[in-house]
């Protein structure tokens, strides 16, 4: 009982959580680099207390196991090998060919059969604070897909916007590592996404570092630094969102990082790192007994009554499957037999006329 | 109204075309010549990129030691080839199987139509020993090909051992996403070609050989080395390959990139590249090595072993060693570091390079020309036959000026059929060329049991003679004439119209596939195209026509092409030098299904024919 009405205090205030999509678009040994970013970025926010159940990771190709890799199943973020992103425990959502435009649209959105496992849907409510990262090729106002299809930046606002009416978010962070990333959160109009890109209109996002063992470059310079800083947070940090503006400024990253937080509402300067890249919760700890006011009462069992019948709402279903599996089968037209049998018992009854001559058709008719 | 449809502004444009004809050609002759000596000019030239993204941004570490184990493989090699006293198949075998490879071998034989007196060789067999490094965890859809010659002698004996050693190391190693198919064949070119034959299941060549019994995938690049001594001081590129097609550029630019990156030094057609191009000198240096360049693609032989493997879209080079007389001494460990780099970034590529050029001219190893930049000079070429064309047209169709029968010879100018009048020296200048082509092989027993003479000498000399015998044509062909020519006047001028474009089309055509040997049919065939009529002075224009033959291009180009080498010849030597590219060039059209020869014999020829034809119309 008392645990009831300490979780009933706890929901009606602050029970937020925070949900991660995370998505490397490009594919290809020679952007190693993407895939390592996102992984890296992954690593950061499992450190910092999210678990898998609440963190969508979509890598487009697979680098680990990629017969390039003079290092299989390792997928280093620092050169000489410092640092091993993919580890032990990586879950890979969305992998390959399944990192489309239309997944990820569907993904945030929740329009996905029925048929999705829980894994691969963004399970989101209005309290939730989504973290979305994006890393591979992009221009002015688009990313690249797979090599093969964009995303623009309107769908994406769009998106957004659909997610804001279904209540799918309470806060958003969007952070994009690409080359001209600050046009992708140009067109966002929803209410409270910030927006951090690694590089302006015009710029090109510059990669950080060659492995010459491995023969490719590691990381992007945007989220290699990301990394150096948020590998300094830690759960109970209290650094906030100015101090990740600074991330990477033009000296270190050539590229000049922009961000946007005029449709957020709170003051970027009062939200905490751990708000999007962790999972805190407050949790109130007391060592004093509280007194209940009111010993609470057994509700009566109500006699089974049949008139107060209590209206029992449901959700609709947007994609009605069972019934079209199960619908009744057609019934087929009655068609005259083949051929084929005709012809049978027509050589069958020619051969037994033919034996023992026309006059026994009299035995039958 | 139009340009075109207006009759006073088209008599006008005609009048200016006719009265201009020749002043326009002659600048358009100098504008085009002006322009290719242009290229050269490194202003007009673009610096070379990596164009391949898989291959650009990629740095690797070479870590190849065995250098010195490689060159100790390489003596081994060459006392067994001694030894066995040509390719020593069983000891090849035995040692790439040691080293981990799947070992096949091929056998092949091919008689030659004449004996090669270069090589020395009539009736060849030989075999072909490959082993096939597989890729640790690739599927084995695609490969690579590295390759060494078995000479005879002493060369090559390094490049066979580097390639062990190499092997040995590429084996090694885990990130191979490609097989490694490493080649020793036998009888260069010859060997070559029957592996690739039977590797990609054709026979164009006649050649017999076995099947290969392992086989790895589609071949996306191949090089081949050729290295014949312990040190060597540079590192020479050979792109020219069967009938003058190029492998992507990327191939160079790539091989340029790790020449800068391992500090070796690297040439192409032998000449260092310079960096003062602002003086003469350096002008000049670049426009020889273009001139070589222009030279080697023109006579369309394969100039090393990787010029077969182009046909096949297989983007091929070679990489010859080079030691002369420089201090800085490059190792064994040191080029397979080279290759060993260049193998990594060519496992990275995901489809075969394409997104380089295919055909560019190369100044100097950091510069190339797109086939963009050179056409126009060419282009400026072909303006010349058709502005002579169309001058001819309009000969043609303009009524002869004042004649006192000229109501009837107007009528019978505006109806004689021209086209058939002019059958005659057509159909006899393809005869002669189709003699050409096939009479010289065909009649070497002939030739040896009257003269003496080699089989060799019997077909060069047999072709000239064919190729000589064609200038007395016009004197003895006149009675064959079908229509008798009325109009003569007008007789000719069909002829001319009609060969004019024939070369036009036939230069044009040329030039797209193989644009050194179009742009220098072009050089020589323009000019006597556009002047030749019957009313220039016969003896001075029979000796111009022919200097400017095919044959008389050759010869000077022979001897140019030594100049540039810095290799001068004497006359005699040239001339024997000259016999013997004529053999060279008729035995890789039965070899290599090279098509300068026919082209030459077929339709260039007949082409001249028809213009000595016109000299000496009646």
């Amino acid at each position: 009982m008392k645990i009831l009405t300490l979780l009933g205090l706890l929901s009606a205030c602050f029970l937020a959580n925070s949900i991660n999509i995370e998505v490397c678009t490009s594919r290809f040994w020679f952007n190693y680099r993407h895939v390592a970013n996102t992984l890296s970025v992954y690593r950061s926010v499992k450190r910092l207390g999210i678990p898998d159940s609440h963190i969508v990771l979509m890598l487009a190709d697979d680098m680990a196991c990629n017969h390039r890799n003079p290092k299989p199943a390792t997928v280093f973020s620092h050169k000489n090998m410092e640092l091993n992103v993919y580890g032990d425990d990586v879950e890979v959502d969305y992998r390959g060919y399944e990192v489309t435009v239309e997944n990820f649209l569907r993904v945030l959105t929740g329009r996905l059969p029925p048929s999705t496992p829980r894994s691969k849907r963004l399970l989101s409510d209005d309290r939730s604070n989504i973290l979305i990262y994006l890393t591979g090729h992009g221009g002015n106002g688009f990313l690249k897909f797979q090599d093969s299809e964009e995303i623009s930046n309107v769908e994406l606002a769009d998106a957004f916007e659909q997610m804001w009416q279904k209540r799918r978010y309470n806060e958003l962070l969007f952070i994009i590592d690409t080359c001209q990333g600050a046009s992708m959160y140009e067109r966002f109009y929803s209410p409270n996404i910030m927006a951090l890109a690694s590089s302006q209109v015009g710029e090109d996002s510059l990669s950080h570092q060659p492995d010459l063992a491995i023969g490719v470059h590691l990381m992007d310079r945007y989220t290699f630094y990301m990394l150096e800083f948020l590998e300094d947070i830690h759960p109970a940090s209290k650094t906030n969102m100015n101090d990740l503006f600074k991330v990477c400024p033009k000296s270190q990253c050539v590229s000049t990082p922009g961000h946007r937080t005029d449709l957020f509402l709170r003051d970027p300067g009062s939200v905490l790192i751990t708000d999007f890249f962790g999972s805190v919760r407050k949790v109130e700890l007391t060592m004093d007994a509280i007194n209940l006011t009111d010993p609470i009462k057994q509700m009566e069992e109500n006699p089974v009554n049949g008139e107060e019948q209590k209206e029992v709402y449901s959700y609709a279903d947007q994609l009605p499957v069972s019934e079209i599996i199960h619908q009744k089968p057609k019934q087929k037209d009655w068609h005259p037999p083949d051929g084929f049998i005709l012809g049978l018992w027509t050589l069958i009854l020619l051969v037994f006329f033919k034996t023992y001559g026309i006059k026994h058709l009299k035995h039958i008719f | 109204m139009g340009l075109l449809s207006d009759p006073n502004r088209r008599r006008a444009l005609i009048s200016m075309l006719t009265r201009l004809n020749a002043p326009i050609c002659v600048v358009c002759y100098f504008a085009g010549v002006a322009w290719f000596m242009g290229l050269a000019f490194e202003p007009f030239t673009l610096r070379t990129y990596m164009s391949e993204n898989a291959m650009g941004s990629t740095m690797v570490e070479e870590r190849f030691p065995a250098g010195e184990r490689a060159l100790a493989t390489g003596r081994e090699f060459a006392a067994h080839k001694k030894k066995v006293g040509g390719m020593p198949v069983d000891w090849l075998v035995k040692n790439m199987q040691d080293r981990g490879l799947e070992v096949f071998t091929q056998s092949f034989s091919r008689t030659l139509p004449f004996p090669d007196e270069n090589k020395e060789r009539y009736i060849v067999k030989g075999t072909n020993v490959y082993g096939i490094l597989r890729a640790p965890r690739a599927p084995r859809t695609e490969a690579l090909v590295l390759s060494a010659p078995c000479s005879p002698g002493d060369s090559n004996n390094q490049a066979v051992g580097l390639l062990l050693g190499l092997a040995q190391y590429f084996r090694n190693q885990i990130y191979w996403a490609k097989d490694i198919i490493f080649l020793v064949n036998e009888h260069d070119l010859i060997g070559m070609q029957a592996w690739l034959e039977g590797y990609h299941h054709t026979n164009t060549t006649g050649m017999s050989w076995s099947p290969l019994q392992g086989r790895g995938g589609s071949i996306q690049a191949a090089l081949s080395l050729e290295l014949s001594s312990d040190v060597i001081t540079s590192l020479d590129l050979v792109l020219e390959g069967l009938n003058g097609q190029l492998p992507n550029l990327d191939l160079a630019n790539l091989f340029y990139a790790f020449c800068q990156k391992i500090g070796v030094l690297c040439t192409i057609q032998g000449k260092l590249q310079r960096n003062d191009w602002d003086s003469v000198s350096g002008y000049s240096h670049a426009v020889q090595t273009m001139m070589l360049m222009v030279m080697k693609q023109a006579s369309g032989r394969p100039w090393g072993d990787h010029g077969l493997f182009l046909r096949y879209h297989i983007e091929a080079a070679t990489i010859k060693g080079v030691n002369s007389f420089r201090q800085y001494k490059t190792d064994a460990t040191t080029i397979g570091r080279l290759l060993e780099g260049m193998y990594r970034k060519l496992n990275n590529l995901l489809e075969r390079l394409h997104q380089s050029y295919f055909f560019y001219l190369m100044p100097s190893l950091s510069h190339f020309v797109s086939i963009g930049y050179y056409m126009p000079a060419f282009g400026l070429l072909a303006v010349i036959l058709l502005l002579r064309a169309l001058d001819l047209w309009v000969q043609l169709n303009t009524p002869p000026s004042t004649t006192e029968d000229g109501v009837a010879d107007i009528d019978q100018v505006r109806h004689t059929p021209g086209v058939l009048s002019v059958l005659t020296p057509l159909v006899i200048s393809h005869l002669t060329g189709v003699a050409l082509y096939a009479l010289p092989i065909r009649f070497q027993e002939t030739a040896v049991e009257h003269f003496p003479v080699s089989e060799t000498e019997a077909v060069v000399l047999t072709a000239i003679a064919i190729y000589t015998a064609g200038l007395a044509l016009p004197h003895n062909t006149h009675r064959y004439y079908i229509m008798c020519v009325c109009g003569t006047e007008q007789g000719w001028r069909v002829l001319k119209l009609i060969a004019v474009l024939y070369l036009a089309v036939l230069l044009g055509c040329t030039a797209l596939i193989n644009f050194s040997l179009g742009f220098i049919l072009a050089l020589t065939l323009v000019p006597l195209a556009a002047f030749v009529t019957p009313h220039v002075p016969k003896v001075l224009s029979a000796f111009i026509l022919v200097i400017l033959s095919p044959a008389c291009t050759l010869l000077f180009s022979v001897f140019f092409f030594q100049e540039l080498q810095e290799m001068p010849v004497s006359f005699q030597d040239g001339w024997l030098l000259y016999l013997s590219v004529i053999s060279q060039g008729i035995l890789d059209h039965s070899l290599y299904g090279s098509l300068v020869y026919p082209l030459i014999a077929l339709l260039v020829y007949p082409c001249w024919l028809l213009f000595w034809n016109i000299l000496f119309w009646k």
